[in-house]
């Protein structure tokens, strides 16, 4: 039997437009399998948010929802009184394999520049931020998996966002190309960006969250501060999660 | 008759000394060719664009009807050409008929819905790749389109290169509404024609070369330029 989900109180986030973030009776049918069922949610204003579970939790839709790709069958996802298909403008997401325009590196961000109608002149310093001033001119489509996913982490943060969803930008990648990401990501909260986190690595997860979202089954069973996730889950699915076992 | 052996030679002579008129009907050829591929890609890549991204009611019978509209029969497109800019014609008043313009009107109708069908294709597999990034994006459609085309650009060069082959080895709508008039209408397929029914094979296979030549440059200068880009993860 699970356990109640423990959520953290929401407070207003002074500076951000769209926190707090509430989810209620969040439902998701696709071809007539429940893949989000009833699922509450309250997110605390700021920081990072890991969202955990085992493949086929429903992490990935989850954050599809959250920034309004897609519609929910059921539910409301309200961003401080804002739906998500009208909140999508002020955030980004990254996925997990980055997709990468056809163009040179520099030109891939001047893309989300123009599109924002901002200044072109921010490229050199988003490139230099993720240490790609020296690809700029390179096909984006000949980098590594690491710099691909820098850049990807670059165009996002092009849209000067109020929440960053990452969809484990991570997965694949070296140790070094891990931690140049995860720099990234905490100079973007030390900004004051939200962060929505999704992954299975424990030791990014552990270095990374101020919370953690578990997900599994469609719903969400834990969610928790990291320092209390961690050492003290609250239910078994977690517990197996962490410890390695299948969960069922 | 002469002999293939003869008509070859001939044709080599009549290249190899510049021979007027037959630079004349390549040059018309290429210019009525080239302009109507110019303004078949205007016509037709927005059209493929729209096409490739858009979901609405009765998108299935567009489809097919885009696709069926590639093999329009040529004889047919320019007795429907002649029928509007005859005399009697609703535009017969802009004396066309039998102008150069004409045949790039004709010609445009065949190959635009080549272009269109070819790029939407193209343009369709690559929004798949791209789509949930500019939703992401909330990218308008005109940006969206404008995205696509200009990712894709490589790939629609082939695009472009098959309306250019089927315009410029096009001949049963030139003929019709040109009339392959000398020094004015005719170009390498209506003049291949004709000499050919006349036995005089040295100027038809002279042109006919030629035409292969273009063919093959053309192709070439395509796929270098496509493997460039290939090298660069371009296409």
């Amino acid at each position: 039997m699970f356990e109640s989900p423990v959520i953290p109180e929401t407070q207003a986030l002074p500076g951000s437009s769209l926190m707090p973030l509430t989810v209620k009776g969040l439902r998701l049918e696709l071809g007539g399998a429940k893949v989000l069922n009833a699922l509450d949610l309250a997110l605390p204003p700021a920081g990072c948010t890991m969202i955990m579970g085992p493949n086929g939790a429903g992490k990935s839709l989850l954050l599809k929802l959250l920034h309004g790709l897609m519609p929910p069958t059921s539910g409301t996802i309200d961003w401080a009184g804002t739906p998500a298909a009208q909140a999508t403008k002020q955030q980004a997401l990254v996925f997990q394999k980055p997709v990468l325009l056809r163009r040179s590196v520099a030109a891939n961000v001047d893309f989300v520049l123009k599109t924002r109608g901002k200044d072109q002149a921010e490229r050199n310093t988003l490139l230099d931020h993720v240490g790609l001033l020296h690809k700029a001119k390179q096909p984006a489509r000949l980098l590594s998996g690491g710099e691909a996913q820098r850049l990807a982490l670059a165009r996002a943060l092009a849209s000067d966002p109020e929440v960053l969803f990452l969809d484990e930008p991570t997965a694949s990648l070296d140790p070094a190309s891990v931690l140049a990401i995860e720099a990234i990501v905490k100079e973007a909260k030390a900004r004051g960006v939200r962060i929505i986190f999704v992954t299975h690595d424990m030791g990014q997860a552990r270095r990374m969250a101020d919370d953690v979202v578990f997900l599994h089954g469609g719903r969400v069973i834990e969610h928790s501060p990291a320092e209390r996730f961690f050492p003290e889950p609250q239910s078994q699915a977690a517990r197996d999660y962490l410890n390695g076992r299948i969960v069922v | 008759m002469q002999s293939l052996g003869d008509a070859l030679g001939l044709a080599l002579s009549l290249v190899l000394s510049g021979d007027p008129d037959l630079f004349e009907i390549v040059a018309l050829s290429l210019q009525v060719s080239l302009t109507a591929t110019a303004v078949a890609c205007l016509i037709g890549l927005p059209v493929g664009a729209l096409v490739a991204i858009g979901r609405f009611r009765g998108r299935g019978a567009v489809l097919i009807v885009m696709n069926a509209l590639m093999g329009l029969p040529p004889v047919v497109v320019g007795l429907l050409v002649y029928l509007h800019l005859s005399r009697s014609g609703p535009l017969g008043f802009l004396g066309l008929l039998y102008t150069p313009t004409a045949m790039i009107i004709a010609q445009t109708i065949l190959i635009a819905p080549i272009v269109a069908a070819l790029s939407r294709q193209v343009l369709e597999d690559l929004h798949a790749e791209y789509a949930e990034q500019f939703r992401s994006l909330c990218l308008t459609r005109l940006q969206t389109v404008q995205a696509l085309l200009w990712d894709a650009r490589y790939s629609l060069l082939t695009v472009g290169l098959a309306g250019f082959g089927r315009a410029v080895a096009e001949v049963g709508a030139v003929i019709i509404v040109g009339g392959n008039i000398d020094h004015l209408t005719r170009v390498m397929t209506t003049a291949i024609a004709l000499e050919t029914s006349k036995g005089d094979l040295a100027l038809a296979l002279a042109l006919g070369v030629i035409l292969l030549v273009i063919a093959l440059g053309v192709n070439a200068a395509v796929q270098s330029v496509r493997m460039t880009a290939t090298r660069q993860a371009y296409v």
